[in-house]
């Protein structure tokens, strides 16, 4: 068994609402030092596969369907085998 | 000379080589490269019309009551009272196919702006959207994501979703159409235009900081979709509606303050067209340094300023000495306002970084992108639709009827649109008066008593079959969708959607639908006061139907006058004005239920259609009309059985078997025809106007009970229509 970490990050360059309100609220509370925020989504799944190339396939392929939306969004993930049956 | 190298910045640029040598000639030089990228963009099917122009330019334009015709960012036309209707229709195809979420999105947002920079609060929005058959798993991801794009970023900027049209059809399975219009309304002294006048005048840059996102945006509506298209990735933007809102306060505020000269959208193409076209339409030029526009990235270079396509940003030329004002104002909204450069008198677009030229070409000749008149060749494919012939579909037996109805009301095109609209919010502002869901919506114009009331219609299987005769009846059914919502037509917005148009077969689709439209256009006196061509929808080498969507605005003068489709109450007459011929060829009933998509379409007399349109007008008037439904996809029945759902009241209804085969007489489109409601006491009114304008009419029953009784052909209680009706979207749709 595989246990996935996935990171979901919207495309540089994209316009990212989200991390633009949040940053200005930081900056409403005196957190001037701020800059670069940039806000995504993080997954932990775990995955049955026979080996580790297995894994990674069946991750692109998720992503590229369900997890990220490739037109506005990279992903990144890391795979750690752990135990299970 | 044409060597590899130029060749391959041409292809980058989207450019031909006689385009390039036409640039040579009117440069007296060489352009450099950020030139030859703003020649691309500006000449792009997409920012220039090359290949629409000419025929564009047949269409009627003129009448009592239009302000400001074709070429401004919307049209506008006066509607009594000091008031003015400002509208256009856009399409956002493309965007659609690859995000369909944002791209339906953004969409939205470029035609408010386009209302809003006329100076005009944007009341209402209306969605006309075509995809593929539903059974499709990316058809129905393509349609949800772009029902709830245009839901949630029109709920954001609190403008009411009212109205608009759903269809499906193969030929739309990997290009979606995704048209959004929008209304708005002024008092007619506060219009501005966009243009660029007063030489020496302040350019300034407001709203949303620049990004590199959408880049090229506008040459890639230009190309026909493939399989590579997913990876054209950064040429989607992503839409901020809060910001859009925030920008529309700004403008409307700042447009009240009488120091604005000219104003407009930064849409496709950005800076570059928003810069060129308003110097272009003021016959002055624009200088402007990109190293002032506030920048979301770094590193961005003079190209990256000229062609992002960031959205919610907005070009402004105020009087020289109110840069302080304006600033003031976006101040307060929390918005970048930059005086980046002025108009000057050399007619040149000049672009600087830093104070260094960057590029520095006319800026005429940006916008006048050379005028192409394509080959046109009528298709082959039109001979066996003109040949078909009817006696070759079989009749159905009487004890059929019932269920070839529900199996009607049951299919996506016909059934109850609900799982849309319901998604948009099309109450808020309150001034919704008939919903969606109707022939036209009605919304009315605050501070007066009057309505406007909007449609979009076109039906794109008539118009693949006879282009010209299709278009005319687009334009006509969406008058009488007006007419039958208590309104007087007054103008309309195209959205034409076609094939490649270097096609000589996509051509003459386009040619015949725009004479088809300025023939109806002229009959019933709606100008055309703007619209948009999208070309280029293709999959894979097939083009979509030919789509002309005609956009269109009634008034009414007293709100009071609305009308609806259902029946009001037990008893009442029902009558159906026009005639009902054997027709049946284009019709959803031999699409659905025979599998044949060809046959003649249903004629059309505009003279007739003028004269039933004109009665309708005069009954609502003296307030005799209790319901009004116009006869389009599906016929009769389909229709009858739409006025039946929203009360739960039945109608008795007895047609004289005549001439007309069984099923045309249930389920043909002939033209011109609408089912009037009146109460029983106004019957001798109600005849004498349909005698005073001679036109057919028949007494065909009375509102009864609870079930729908057509002859002894149909006979189906109303509770199980309305289910099988309401139901079949939001089943296909959870069905994933």
């Amino acid at each position: 068994m595989f246990k996935i970490e996935l990171k979901v990050m919207p495309r540089k360059g994209i316009l990212n609402p989200q991390s633009t309100a949040v940053k200005n609220g930081l900056k409403a509370m005196g957190y001037d030092n701020v800059d670069n925020l940039e806000m995504g989504k993080f997954m932990e799944f775990t995955i049955k596969a026979a080996d580790r190339a297995e894994a990674e396939a069946y991750v692109e392929e998720m992503c590229k369907r369900l997890l990220a939306n490739p037109v506005i969004e990279d992903y990144t993930y890391q795979i750690y085998q752990v135990e299970g049956e | 000379m044409l060597t590899v190298d130029l060749q391959e910045k041409l292809a980058f640029n989207g450019l031909k080589f006689e385009e390039y040598q036409k640039i040579l000639d009117m440069l007296g030089r060489e352009p450099n490269d950020l030139e030859l990228a703003l020649y691309g963009v500006m000449w792009s099917e997409h920012c220039s019309y090359k290949h629409s122009k000419a025929q564009l330019k047949t269409l009627p334009t003129q009448s009592e009551c239009v302000l400001q015709g074709p070429g401004e960012n919307a049209g506008i036309i006066g509607i009594g009272d000091g008031m003015a209707a400002v509208f256009k229709i856009e399409s956002h195809n493309h965007p659609s196919a690859i995000e369909p979420y944002q791209g339906a999105a953004t969409g939205v947002g470029g035609i408010v702006r386009d209302v809003f920079t006329m100076g005009a609060r944007p009341i209402a929005l209306l969605n006309s959207l075509r995809f593929g058959n539903l059974d499709n798993e990316h058809v129905r991801y393509i349609f949800g994501g772009v029902v709830a794009g245009i839901a949630d970023y029109g709920n954001c900027l609190g403008i009411p979703t009212v109205g608009g049209e759903t269809y499906f059809n193969k030929s739309y399975q990997g290009n979606p159409l995704v048209n959004a219009m929008c209304l708005g309304v002024m008092p007619v002294k506060e219009m501005v235009t966009g243009s660029a006048s007063g030489i020496g005048n302040p350019v300034m840059v407001v709203g949303a900081a620049t990004g590199r996102d959408g880049i090229k945006g506008a040459s890639f509506a230009s190309e026909e979709l493939s399989a590579e298209s997913e990876e054209k990735r950064p040429s989607v933007q992503v839409g901020d509606p809060f910001m859009e809102k925030l920008l529309m306060e700004a403008c409307l505020e700042l447009i009240k303050t009488g120091v604005v000269v000219g104003i407009q959208d930064m849409g496709a193409a950005g800076l570059a067209s928003s810069s060129c076209e308003m110097a272009s339409r003021a016959g002055t030029g624009i200088e402007l340094d990109v190293a002032l526009v506030p920048a979301r990235e770094k590193e961005m270079t003079p190209y990256d300023f000229m062609l992002s396509e960031s959205q919610e940003r907005m070009l402004v030329v105020p009087k020289k000495g109110c840069e302080a004002k304006v600033k003031e104002i976006f101040d307060r909204w929390g918005l970048n306002a930059v005086v980046v450069g002025q108009v000057t008198a050399d007619g040149n677009l000049t672009i600087k970084e830093d104070g260094v030229i960057a590029a520095r070409v006319p800026a005429a000749s940006l916008a006048d992108a050379p005028v192409y008149h394509p080959e046109s060749v009528r298709p082959a494919y039109l001979d066996a639709v003109e040949s078909f012939e009817l006696s070759q579909v079989r009749i159905p037996e009487t004890d059929e009827y019932n269920d070839i109805l529900i199996e009607l009301l049951a299919s996506p095109n016909l059934s109850s649109k609900a799982w849309v609209y319901q998604q948009y919010d099309h109450m808020v502002r309150s001034n919704t008066v008939v919903l969606p869901g109707s022939d036209a919506a009605v919304v009315r114009v605050e501070g007066t008593d009057r309505g406007l009331a909007v449609t979009t219609d076109c039906n794109s299987r008539f118009c693949y079959l006879n282009p010209y005769q299709g278009t005319m009846i687009a334009v006509a059914e969406a008058a009488r969708n007006v007419v039958c919502s208590g309104g007087k037509p007054l103008a309309i917005t195209d959205g034409m959607n076609f094939g490649n148009p270097e096609k000589p077969e996509i051509f003459y689709q386009f040619r015949e639908s725009i004479a088809g439209m300025r023939a109806a256009c002229q009959a019933l006196n709606t100008p055309v006061t703007g619209g948009n061509v999208s070309f280029y929808n293709e999959h894979s080498g097939q083009a979509i139907y030919p789509t002309p969507i005609i956009g269109m605005v009634g008034l009414l003068e007293n709100i009071e006058d609305a009308v609806t489709m259902d029946f009001k109450d037990e008893g009442d007459l029902i009558f159906l004005i026009g005639e009902t011929k054997e027709e049946l060829g284009g019709s959803e009933y031999l699409s659905l239920i025979h599998g044949l998509e060809t046959g003649q379409l249903p004629e059309l007399d505009l003279n007739l259609e003028k004269a039933i349109q004109q009665t309708v007008i005069e009954a609502v008037q003296q307030k005799i009309i209790k319901s009004a439904h116009d006869c389009a996809e599906g016929g009769l029945a389909v229709a009858l059985a739409e006025s039946t759902m929203a009360n739960g009241l039945g109608a008795e209804i007895e047609i004289e078997d005549g001439e007309v085969r069984s099923d045309a007489v249930l389920f043909g489109e002939s033209q011109s025809r609408i089912i009037v409601t009146i109460a029983g006491k106004d019957l001798n009114l109600f005849m004498q106007i349909c005698s005073a304008n001679t036109v057919p009419v028949q007494r065909i029953g009375q509102v009864k009970g609870d079930e729908l009784k057509i002859n002894d052909w149909i006979n189906a209680r109303v509770e199980l229509l309305k289910l099988q009706w309401q139901e079949a979207i939001p089943c296909i749709m959870s069905q994933r």
